[in-house]
């Protein structure tokens, strides 16, 4: 929801960032305001999946302009764990397994961390199944994934929602969900899609990273926004989802590529 | 009356003086026995300790052993249960002591219900000959194997499980090996049978009480008749200064299977060689965990041995290296002729912790069938950065993400051990050594 006044989570001005010497993000500016919900579009290799890692602090990806404030912080000078602390969340693509280490076990560690951080109790073995549990209903999980180790054997759509339980237990201030569509079928997107819409709040906002207007449908973004060779290069209301839907990306590029050759005709004047 | 049989002196220097330190062994009742010594004898004097130049000790350098002398204990510690009771299992009803390879009754509680076998091989000699002479030492081979040949010129006693037909137990049967004295030598036996139909759990665990310069030489027979169920936990936690170094040899038959967690944590240097031999329709489950730092050195060689059709096995053996220890796995998988729809995996995964760790992994297919399902692998690496990121990003710091993650690695392994405690003991063991050297 759009809320008058409210305040600024997230502002990246002229990002640019590199994976192995190679520039993915040229110059990418994005606010995010509380109580808003964000979709980042675009075609395969347009930097959607990079932007979404670079503000969680993937080691693997440089950044070699810009600047990201996540509540008047620098961004990036804070390690991944701080970040998380602070109250970034992202929702992976295509979530770790963990061999060896019990679901319950593992979402109490990362419960507990992110509590001692506020400033709050943490829970014990018992309190924290209760806890769980309800949680878990939000997203109709059976209770014997706790018992089972991390994602390990979990199909893709399980994952999916075991990382929107860790997006309930952490309640992060941005949550960034990278792809979290792909590989569900339509109850599950269902299902998935209301457990996000429940935890939305005027005080938190989301970042959807998408291919399909389908979760669009399910999940109403306040702003979307196109990516295009490392840049967003268009944004509008949720109507430009349903536009790109049946019309694809080309003509956003081209209008985008007339605009600029305008600007720089003009600035030749 | 009994006599003696006097120990023949081999050539071989250093085995001479093992022998040369041993006492006289009466004669045993059984003739079977007595023949095995000779046979193991005779070998003795062909057969010389392995170096670095035998393909199968390549990277297992022994030297350190042969610098040090050895002798069997020549009188038993006189252990209370007080003394051991942390070593004992929860779980386990029934147990066979051994202190320093002298077996300990005080500290055993060997049972015989329902003609379950569970002793050691004197107090069982006579009234089960038949079982004893059918198996003890066929399925060991000490032809070309020195450390099993010096076991079986040595044996004397041993631990002896003969499951009966049909008879399933349910509380596993833990057979501990407590080492005591410094300097000592001992040559555990074990001979197990699980008769057709029959199950049983088997814990084979060696421990210390002290952390001193031993030496042990373990030779274990298992034996599984038709359509029986065999699950061996088998836990090396000897001091770090002793040497360790095992042979096992598992016979599986028809439709029968065998499942073993084989966990090495202790030794300055420990080998273990496990032989499995599968019949029609068999299966088997070996996984291994090596968990060592400092200058130790663990070494596993398996073979698993497909000699008839539809067999199965599965295979998952991990390192986890420390210090400036190494890890050596030779896994052999064999798929003779005729063993048709062989269906076989084999992974072998390796952490190194540090830059001076060393693993050297061979994973070996032989195939000699025409219609099987083989796949074999082997990974060595540090820390996958995405499995370390992923926990990063959950607000896990860079240290507890990686002691959980080498903690998960060996965990992977424990939680095949289907004893409750156990597994706990040792999930702590990963634990506190993975978080120490992190």
């Amino acid at each position: 929801m759009i809320v008058q006044d409210s305040k600024i989570i997230l502002e990246v001005r002229g990002l640019c960032a590199s994976v192995n010497g190679v520039e993915i993000l040229k110059g990418l500016d994005f606010t995010v305001k509380s109580g808003e919900v964000h979709a980042i579009m675009g075609p395969n290799g347009s930097g959607k999946s990079t932007f979404a890692k670079v503000l969680a602090g993937h080691t693997a990806y440089e950044v070699t302009a810009g600047t990201a404030l996540f509540e008047g912080k620098n961004l990036f000078e804070l390690a991944p764990e701080a970040r998380a602390l602070a109250g970034v969340f992202l929702a992976f693509q295509y979530p770790i397994e963990v061999p060896g280490v019990a679901n319950n076990q593992f979402l109490r560690l990362t419960y507990n961390t992110i509590q001692v951080q506020r400033g709050k109790e943490e829970l014990d073995p018992l309190e924290f199944d209760d806890f769980v549990r309800e949680k878990m209903k939000l997203l109709e999980m059976s209770p014997d994934f706790l018992d089972r180790n991390v994602n390990e054997g979990f199909s893709g759509g399980e994952k999916k929602r075991n990382e929107i339980l860790q997006m309930a237990l952490l309640e992060p201030r941005l949550a960034i969900l990278d792809e979290t569509d792909s590989g569900l079928d339509i109850d599950a997107l269902k299902i998935v899609s209301q457990g996000i819409n429940q935890l939305t709040n005027k005080d938190n906002a989301i970042v959807l990273v998408t291919h399909y207007q389908r979760l669009l449908n399910y999940i109403v973004p306040d702003f979307v926004h196109v990516m295009e060779a490392g840049r967003i290069i268009k944004t509008g209301g949720k109507e430009l989802a349903l536009e790109l839907e049946t019309r694809g990306y080309d003509w956003v590029a081209a209008e985008y590529q007339a605009a600029s050759e305008t600007r720089v005709a003009e600035g030749a004047v | 009356m009994s006599t003696v049989t006097s120990i023949r002196r081999p050539a071989a220097g250093y085995l001479e003086t093992l022998l040369a330190g041993q006492p006289q062994l009466p004669t045993s009742p059984l003739p079977r026995i007595n023949k095995l010594r000779a046979e193991a004898l005779n070998r003795l004097e062909v057969l010389s300790l392995p170096t670095t130049r035998d393909e199968e000790w390549r990277f297992t350098d022994i030297s350190p052993l042969t610098k040090l002398s050895f002798a069997p204990a020549l009188s038993a510690t006189h252990l209370e249960t007080a003394d051991v009771a942390h070593f004992y299992i929860e779980e386990a009803t029934t147990r066979l002591v051994f202190v320093d390879g002298i077996y300990a009754p005080q500290l055993s509680s060997a049972a015989s219900d329902s003609g379950v076998v569970m002793s050691n091989l004197p107090t069982v000699l006579a009234t089960y000959a038949a079982a004893i002479e059918a198996h003890l030492g066929r399925h060991a081979a000490f032809h070309d194997n020195v450390f099993a040949a010096l076991n079986t010129a040595l044996l004397q006693d041993a631990a002896v499980i003969v499951v009966p037909r049909n008879v399933a137990l349910a509380a596993p049967v833990h057979l501990l090996f407590i080492a005591t004295q410094k300097e000592v030598a001992s040559y555990p036996r074990c001979l197990v049978v699980a008769e057709s139909g029959s199950s049983v759990t088997l814990i084979e665990d060696y421990v210390a009480l002290q952390d001193e310069t031993y030496f042990t030489n373990p030779v274990t027979e298992i034996v599984l008749a038709d359509n029986a169920r065999v699950n061996h936990i088998r836990v090396q936690r000897d001091s770090g200064k002793a040497f360790h170094i095992a042979n096992c040899a598992v016979s599986i038959g028809r439709s029968s299977n065998y499942q073993s967690v084989s966990v090495a944590l202790g030794a300055r240097i420990s080998r273990y060689n496990l032989n499995v031999l599968l019949a029609e329709g068999a299966e088997c489950a070996v996984d291994g965990l090596a968990l060592i730092t400092d200058r130790q050195l663990a070494d596993t060689h398996t073979c698993i041995d497909h000699t008839q059709p539809h067999g199965v096995s599965r295979q998952l053996h991990k390192c986890i290296v420390g210090g400036s220890a190494q890890a050596v796995f030779n896994g052999k998988i064999m798929v003779r002729q005729g063993a048709q729809r062989t269906d076989s995996i084999q992974s072998s995964r390796n952490l190194l912790l540090t830059g001076k760790a060393r693993v050297d992994t061979k994973p070996q297919l032989e195939i000699f069938a025409d219609d099987v399902k083989c796949a074999h692998g082997a990974t060595i690496g540090q820390l996958d950065s995405e499995e370390v990121f992923y926990l990063n990003s959950r607000g896990l710091s860079d240290s507890v993400a990686r002691n959980l993650l080498t903690y998960a690695f060996g965990a992977e392994i424990i939680e095949r051990i289907p004893v409750a405690s156990l597994k706990r003991q040792l999930e702590q063991t990963v634990l506190e050594q993975t978080s120490s050297q992190l």
